[in-house]
């Protein structure tokens, strides 16, 4: 009775085929985005600059691996390079070019992220499954490999690991040391919310629907017209798009420098179990599995402050790491489709509610 | 006499040294609904399989529309008009029955990748358009009550009609139905035909089947070829194929 379809009817396929079809969802949306524009007026400093800002963006690195493990079925264990790719390119572009307005200059970055995405991408064109996962590893530290041994990609800076140079939006400093947190939690959340709202429509439209039918059954696939090198491909390009401008926002709004450590094989894993735990095939999961694997250890890691328990800093360190595994471990036991699958039956639950038949 | 829509000629198609087909011929007339049958093992997916080019026999050639080539590939046969449904339903699992029937019309979307990034322009218009064909493939096959289920979650008969629905989307001129009514029982069957008659008189669709239930395809088909062994064994309308000596061998074993 609390979420329900009924009387909301549909007279044309437009109509039917709306992003958000249902009237409740779409009120739901409209207060999710109130919420997150009102959030700078009320959260603390802290909370914007150390939880929303990387939730935020690993979100969009999260939907861009979802979108090319999740809807297109290949696996890739390159996100934190392509991450990297993402942050390199966005800092020489902006050093190169300091005229560019900064989303442009991310944009050009995640563009640049593609191309390298569909270069170790044609492998999957061969191989699948574990077999392409290894091959995508081959990125994760050849590109990490090449960051760290080509002083160009530096700008010859003698520590090797540079500082995002300061830029403006609308008059506010977005990056850099000086940026207000608020600014950047806000520059990062039209980044969000933008990529989000184009991985929707791409998923509904008929380049999501082809990469579905790789996924699915890629015989079944080819023989009705869908070309797999190509639709491969655009995944693996979309993907690191993705992935490098997340990339780009993590150095240039997040942490402040450009350097290879925050991208590195643990990154990769990070963004996969994000996509698992939140639900494969689920761009809302993305946001799941996001906050999820964000948050979690951070609330691991206060809780016994919370509860009065005096543990030793060491302890709380590992305890946190034993539990998120068995949190891991337990979570894809009892529900493997993920967070995004629990939400789904919860609303499928509140609609028949309290009539159960 | 109606036009040839393909001929195939001296198939041979090998793996390995295991002789799939051996120089097989026949031909397809357009409008008509023409039935490959044979014991299993006879070549009957392996010549569908060559006519879509997902094999590539080693000899012979296949004219199809006035076009001989050796060989063909999957995208150039879709693109051409051919379009088929698989002995073990080969639906995508994981997305709804309208998603399916939808990707069906794949070859008929122009849009490109930016406009359906920001589902402006003909990404949306066609979106709308193409919906409102394949609701009239939905119309036409009896699913719409399940046009939002993942195919997963239906039973066997309803994933077969979806599969053919799929094929239906992309408005074939040729459709090849590989065992459309494997494991059906009888009513399922019957809906079958009824569909299969009704897209070949409504659309004008020509129609290659295989199938091993009898009934069905002196019923349904105008023209049988039998295989066995990868060979041709006779070629003719039901009733001459029925009374043909060899196929009641092949069928029956004889004697020695």
């Amino acid at each position: 009775m609390l979420y329900r379809e009924a009387g909301d009817f549909k007279t044309t396929y437009a109509k039917d085929q709306a992003l958000i079809p249902i009237r409740q969802d779409r009120v739901m949306l409209y207060i999710a985005i109130a919420l997150a524009l009102l959030l700078p007026f009320v959260a603390s400093d802290y909370f914007l600059g150390s939880i929303a800002i990387p939730v935020l963006i690993m979100v969009i690195a999260a939907t861009g691996l979802n979108l090319l493990l999740g809807y297109c079925g290949q696996i890739s264990l390159g996100s934190g390079a392509f991450m990297a790719a993402g942050a390199y390119m966005a800092y020489k572009c902006a050093t190169a070019f300091p005229w560019l307005p900064m989303p442009v200059s991310i944009i050009l970055a995640g563009l640049a992220t593609a191309m390298i995405g569909i270069a170790f991408g044609l492998p999957a064109v061969r191989i699948k499954g574990f077999y392409l996962a290894v091959a995508t590893l081959a990125a994760q530290f050849f590109l990490l490999w090449l960051f760290t041994h080509v002083p160009w990609f530096v700008n010859y800076t003698m520590s090797g690991v540079p500082t995002p140079p300061p830029a403006t939006v609308l008059g506010v400093y977005v990056t850099g040391a000086d940026a207000p947190n608020w600014a950047k939690y806000l520059f990062v959340l039209s980044f969000t919310a933008f990529l989000t709202w184009i991985a929707y429509n791409l998923v509904r439209s008929r380049i999501g629907r082809s990469w579905m039918a790789i996924r699915d059954m890629d015989i079944a696939a080819e023989l009705i017209g869908i070309r797999p090198l190509w639709t491969k491909l655009t995944a693996f390009a979309i993907s690191s798009f993705y992935c490098g401008v997340a990339g780009a926002l993590w150095s240039f709004c997040f942490i402040n420098t450009v350097e290879p450590t925050a991208f590195d094989i643990n990154r990769s894993f990070q963004i996969l179990f994000m996509v698992i735990i939140g639900g494969l095939g689920s761009i809302l999961g993305s946001y799941f599995g996001a906050i999820f694997i964000t948050l979690f250890p951070i609330f691991l890691n206060s809780a016994p402050a919370w509860l009065g328990l005096d543990i030793p800093g060491d302890i709380i360190t590992h305890l946190e790491f034993m539990i998120f595994g068995a949190m891991i471990v337990f979570f894809l036991i009892v529900e493997p489709n993920g967070l995004a699958r629990l939400w789904q039956l919860g609303k499928e639950k509140l609609r028949l509610w309290p009539f159960p038949h | 006499m109606a036009e040839n829509l393909l001929t195939v000629e001296n198939i041979t198609l090998r793996f390995g040294g295991v002789k799939a087909l051996t120089d097989v011929s026949f031909d397809i007339l357009k409008g008509e609904i023409r039935a490959i049958i044979g014991p299993n093992g006879a070549g009957k997916s392996s010549m569908l399989n060559c006519i879509n080019g997902f094999y590539h026999p080693q000899e012979g050639r296949i004219t199809y529309k006035g076009q001989t080539r050796k060989q063909m590939r999957p995208y150039e046969a879709a693109s051409q008009g051919i379009a088929r449904t698989f002995q073990n339903i080969a639906l995508f699992r994981g997305m709804s029955v309208l998603d399916n029937v939808m990707t069906g019309r794949v070859l008929k979307m122009k849009s490109s990748l930016l406009e359906q990034a920001f589902y402006f322009g003909r990404a949306r218009s066609e979106e709308i358009s193409h919906r409102s064909k394949v609701e009239e493939v939905i119309d036409f096959l009896e699913i719409n009550a399940i046009r939002k289920t993942p195919v997963g979650r239906l039973p066997y008969g309803l994933q077969k009609r979806v599969e053919l629905a799929r094929a239906l989307a992309a408005e074939p001129e040729l459709l090849l139905l590989d065992e459309p009514m494997a494991g059906m029982n009888v009513e399922e069957k019957e809906d079958m035909s009824r569909f299969i008659l009704n897209v070949n008189a409504e659309f004008g669709t020509t129609i290659a089947l295989i199938e091993h239930d009898m009934g069905v395809v002196m019923d349904l088909s105008d023209r049988v070829v039998v295989l066995n062994y990868g060979e041709k064994l006779a070629d003719g309308t039901p009733d001459v194929v029925r009374s043909n000596q060899a196929v009641i061998d092949a069928y029956l074993g004889a004697s020695h």
